[in-house]
């Protein structure tokens, strides 16, 4: 009976702030989402419906926001997944200034993406005094410059995934480093004396070792670049749907507050649209990896 | 094969090798580049004179008359030192309670026995699943009607508990082994003395990598601080340094902005470089970026 | 301090929950430990020997029963109300803290009017610390000793309260066997020198033997026998218990008594007086063998070990049950076997009968 009470003690203020700042949100986040006008003023609704996720579906900014999140997912977690296992290969076989690497590649993790993103921006935008260093390097060797940050949408679109990719590297960087630190270097040496190539040696013994994290990464991509938000504030400004950048997660920001905001219910359409997009993402990419994912 | 052959082979095997290496080893230098150049730009412009900035058409890649001008304005224009606070205050404070609320719950979870524990635990493990944009709604409008906008304590509240690392502590706390408690019991060790002078001495290493992790994660957030702030005076840095975007400076001075960059990322990277392996040991064992 | 079980039953649900029959680790123990003696709790792993530890300790409560010190019934009292110590098998220290810490650590928990100043707390953690023989090494982490002084200081932690019972769990089973052999002395030295009633729970029956004033075989959570070290050796009240004391092991042959004779096959190896007609299993110590070329039990000779004391001769019989017999013969002896066979007569007093069905002792007269 003591033993009890000490435990409840010891959870006590873990269960109560879960209660009240994500128990509680996530139903209510439901029940905002069926409230037809809710008004956040005078906290009053009129009906009890559909109508929330009926208006955000056919927002012209929600649809934009949905676009712009999809590419962004497209082309950021094929392509930093891809470099970073590039990366990582190399950098486990190499012996001389490791150590050196692989702190120079965490760095991004530890930064402010808002505040490295000001210079992403001062590197990509064209200014009265200035191109910008991107552009004039462009011109040098022979191109058109085109303004990245005010310019057109692929221009922007392209600054936005470098700059998404640049921030995710090193959580993946380091991931993959430490999956193929743990790979038993008795199959290499088994390999090499069997006199295998060293693609076959990556596509046949590697990969399928190091699968499950690569799988793990995949899919905390998935969800991460689905949640891009304050990279895009970063490189645009706060006013993401003048830029034309907004992302689904902006979306909903900007429906609970800022110059579009004030209602909690399409927000909560909206977040709960995300999360079904998350959800069913999540849901096939597990699927998938059962299939083709070598567990040990 | 003769000799011959066998030299020649070897020697081609070297070269190839070599070649190799030389290859990978430019690449790697390449990304290094890469991922070094924003930060070797933003120290550069934030040394370069306004005037000097703003002349150069083709920016030079090093000034030889650096000042701290910028520095001193990004101080002077814009309350930096008040975001700074602010953060440090919102940094430490939310780290703080954050420790004591998961160290409970998860010596509670580890080494208490208590009824209805395999529920409330799996309970706990689903919620990790939760994403934080579902719930973030409705605490906006609970610290909006608890009147707390704009406070410390609306900013700290909801980021108090974190279901994940009072997962990580709890599996911690569980690899010490059962008989270190058992002997404390025999000795007539209380539970909490146990917890205070055995497991949290023990689990230091992984309650230094959990704290780090926490301070770089408040150090960085931008989304709620936004949300619960339009007051100036509780701007947190990443707030302030947008603020600073789009109304400091007269927006064009961007060698203050940069002064101003600088100043904010600098203590996360001093951080890192003093806590390098810890840091990275941690991300590893199950960090995640936002 | 004389310790005394009634009754005593621990039951586990079982770990495999569709399983609804409880585990009996513990089934009806009534036996007493005497004041100021060193008792092993001897069995093989799983027979529930830890867990009666763990109930004289308070660790787990019984299900049913009582286990009284002296006249005190201490069923309902925590661990710490009963004044005992207690030493783990991976010695528990805490890994943080210096062997002085880790000594004084159980001092450290008394409140109130027990409260010890800090002087009195060293004193008493320098005699224990003294007592084991570690006074040197106080200021050293448990890494970087060797396993035997980690269980030295483990013992002086659980003896710097002044126990009235310390207990053991299986306190050599994580040392080599040179330091076994060392440690167990020093357990033995301990217990004499402070006359603290000790049990401590070993599967390993040599180490019981050679230490224990008293043992206790457990198996499958019941009491099989309790008594003085060589008793027990000389007279097993059942095969199990024989076979479980003693390296090499027991030798059980398949035989038969008719007419109070022993018969091993067809040959008769001893007298059997007073013992009815009927199938026995005989059980012959290895020492309990004669080389003689007239003897009645012919083996085939497989091989002959020399250990320098004594020569194991290795032979095997139709009869026998398991692998190979061994026998242990002086060294002085010569073995020669004819055509491939071994012949061997009995000491009568290494022999012992059992039921062959319920695997009891038959005693002779």
């Amino acid at each position: 009976m003591k033993k009890n009470l000490t435990a409840w003690l010891c959870l006590l203020p873990a269960l109560a702030f879960l209660l009240v700042f994500m128990v509680y949100p996530l139903v209510d986040v439901f029940i905002y989402s069926f409230e037809e006008g809710y008004n956040f003023a005078s906290q009053s609704y009129f009906g009890v419906g559909l109508y929330n996720y009926d208006y955000v579906l056919h927002d012209p900014y929600f649809i934009q926001a949905l676009k712009n999140t999809f590419i962004i997912v497209i082309i950021t977690v094929p392509l930093s997944t891809g470099i970073a296992l590039f990366i990582s290969l190399e950098l486990s076989n190499i012996k001389l200034i490791r150590d050196f690497f692989q702190t120079v590649y965490f760095l991004p993790y530890v930064t402010n993406t808002l505040a490295v993103g000001l210079v992403f921006m001062i590197l990509f935008k064209k200014t009265p005094y200035s191109d910008g260093l991107v552009n004039i390097l462009i011109q040098f060797f022979g191109g058109t410059g085109v303004d990245f940050i005010d310019g057109p949408y692929w221009a922007k679109m392209f600054v936005m995934c470098f700059y998404t990719i640049w921030i995710v590297m090193p959580f993946k960087i380091l991931i993959l480093t430490s999956a193929l630190a743990s790979v038993n270097p008795m199959y290499y040496k088994a390999a090499k004396v069997d006199g295998t190539s060293s693609f076959r040696t990556f596509y046949k013994i590697t990969l399928p070792m190091i699968s499950p994290m690569v799988f793990y990464l995949v899919i905390t991509g998935f969800i991460g670049a689905f949640k891009a938000y304050s990279d895009e504030v970063a490189l645009f400004g706060t006013d993401l749907n003048a830029a034309g950048m907004n992302t689904i997660v902006g979306y909903v920001y900007d429906m609970l507050y800022g110059n579009s905001g004030g209602y909690p219910s399409y927000a909560s359409a909206a977040a709960l649209i995300l999360f079904a997009i998350v959800f069913t993402i999540t849901t096939i990419n597990l699927m998938v990896s059962k299939k083709t994912v070598f567990y040990n | 094969m003769d000799k011959q052959q066998v030299q020649t082979i070897e020697r081609e095997s070297m070269i190839r090798n070599r070649l190799r290496e030389v290859l990978r080893y430019l690449f790697l230098i390449l990304w290094a580049i890469l991922v070094l150049f924003p930060f070797y730009w933003m120290i550069l412009t934030s040394v370069k004179s306004y005037s000097a900035y703003n002349s150069e058409y083709v920016p030079k890649f090093f000034t030889l008359s650096p000042t701290v001008q910028n520095y001193i304005q990004a101080f002077t224009a814009v309350p930096l030192a008040r975001y700074f606070f602010n953060t440090l205050v919102f940094t430490l404070v939310t780290t703080a309670l954050m420790m004591i609320v998961i160290i409970f719950a998860a010596f509670a979870f580890a080494r208490l026995d208590f009824k209805g524990k395999d529920i409330v635990f799996s309970m706990f493990l689903s919620l990790m699943m939760i994403p934080n944009e579902l719930v973030i709604i409705t605490n906006f409008v609970t610290i909006t009607n608890l009147d707390l906008r704009n406070t410390y304590l609306g900013l700290i509240l909801p980021s108090v508990t974190s279901v994940f690392y009072i997962y990580l502590l709890k599996e911690n706390f569980e690899q010490i082994p059962e008989e270190l408690y058992k002997a404390a019991k025999v000795d007539g060790t209380s539970d909490m003395r146990y917890l205070f002078k055995v497991m949290i001495p023990i689990s230091k290493p992984t309650l230094v990598t959990v704290t780090i992790l926490k301070v770089i994660e408040c150090w960085n957030s931008y989304v709620w601080p936004r949300l619960i702030t339009d007051d100036k005076n509780f701007f947190l840095v990443s707030n302030g340094i947008q603020e600073i975007r789009e109304n400091g400076f007269g927006r064009e001075n961007i060698p203050a902005m940069m002064a101003a960059v600088v100043v904010i990322s600098l203590p996360l990277v001093v951080l890192f470089l003093i806590f390098r392996k810890k840091i990275m040991e941690g991300v590893a064992r199950g960090g995640t970026k936002g | 301090m004389k310790i005394v079980l009634e009754h005593l039953t621990k039951r586990f649900p079982n770990r495999n929950k569709k399983i609804k029959d409880e585990v009996v680790a513990v089934s009806d123990f009534n036996f007493t430990i005497p004041d100021g003696k060193l008792v092993g709790l001897l069995g093989p792993s799983g027979c529930g020997k830890s867990t009666a530890l763990n109930l004289i300790c308070g660790l787990e409560k019984p299900t049913e029963g009582r286990i009284y010190f002296e006249d005190l019934d201490v069923t309902g009292l925590e661990p710490e109300k009963r004044g005992v110590g207690l030493v783990f098998q991976n010695y528990a220290l805490y890994p943080h803290l210096t062997v002085r810490e880790n000594i004084r650590f159980p001092l450290e928990n008394l409140r109130g009017e027990d409260k010890l100043t800090k002087e009195v707390m060293e004193e008493k953690v320098l005699e224990a610390a003294k007592l084991v023989q570690i006074d040197s090494l106080l200021d050293r982490k448990p890494n970087e000793m060797s396993g035997g002084q980690q269980q030295r200081v483990a013992i002086a932690r659980a003896l710097v309260k002044m126990p009235k019972v310390l207990l053991l769990d299986e306190p050599l089973s994580n040392l080599d066997a040179r330091l076994r052999l060392q440690t167990r002395e020093e357990i033995k030295r301990i217990q004499t020198e402070t006359g603290i009633t000790t049990v401590f729970v070993t599967h390993d029956q040599e180490e019981a033997m050679s230490i224990s004033d008293i043992i206790v075989v457990m198996k499958d959570g019941v009491l099989q026998q309790m008594g003085k070290p060589q008793e027990i050796y000389d007279e097993p009240i059942n095969l199990f218990v024989a076979k479980f004391l003693g390296t090499p092991q027991i030798n059980v042959f398949e035989g038969s008594v008719r007419s109070e004779k022993v018969y091993i096959g067809e040959s008769p190896v001893m007298d059997a007086k007073g013992v009815g007609d009927g199938d026995v299993y005989v059980a012959v110590r290895p020492e309990g063998f004669i080389v003689d070329e007239n003897g009645p039990l012919a083996c085939s000779f497989i091989n002959r070990e020399v250990m320098g004391r004594d020569t194991s001769v290795i032979a095997t019989n139709e009869h026998f049950l398991g692998e190979n017999i061994r026998a242990i013969i002086p060294s002085e002896e010569e073995v020669v076997p004819v055509d491939g066979c071994v012949r061997f007569s009995l000491k009568p007093h290494k022999v012992r009968l059992f039921d062959k069905i319920i695997e009891e002792r038959i005693r002779t007269e």
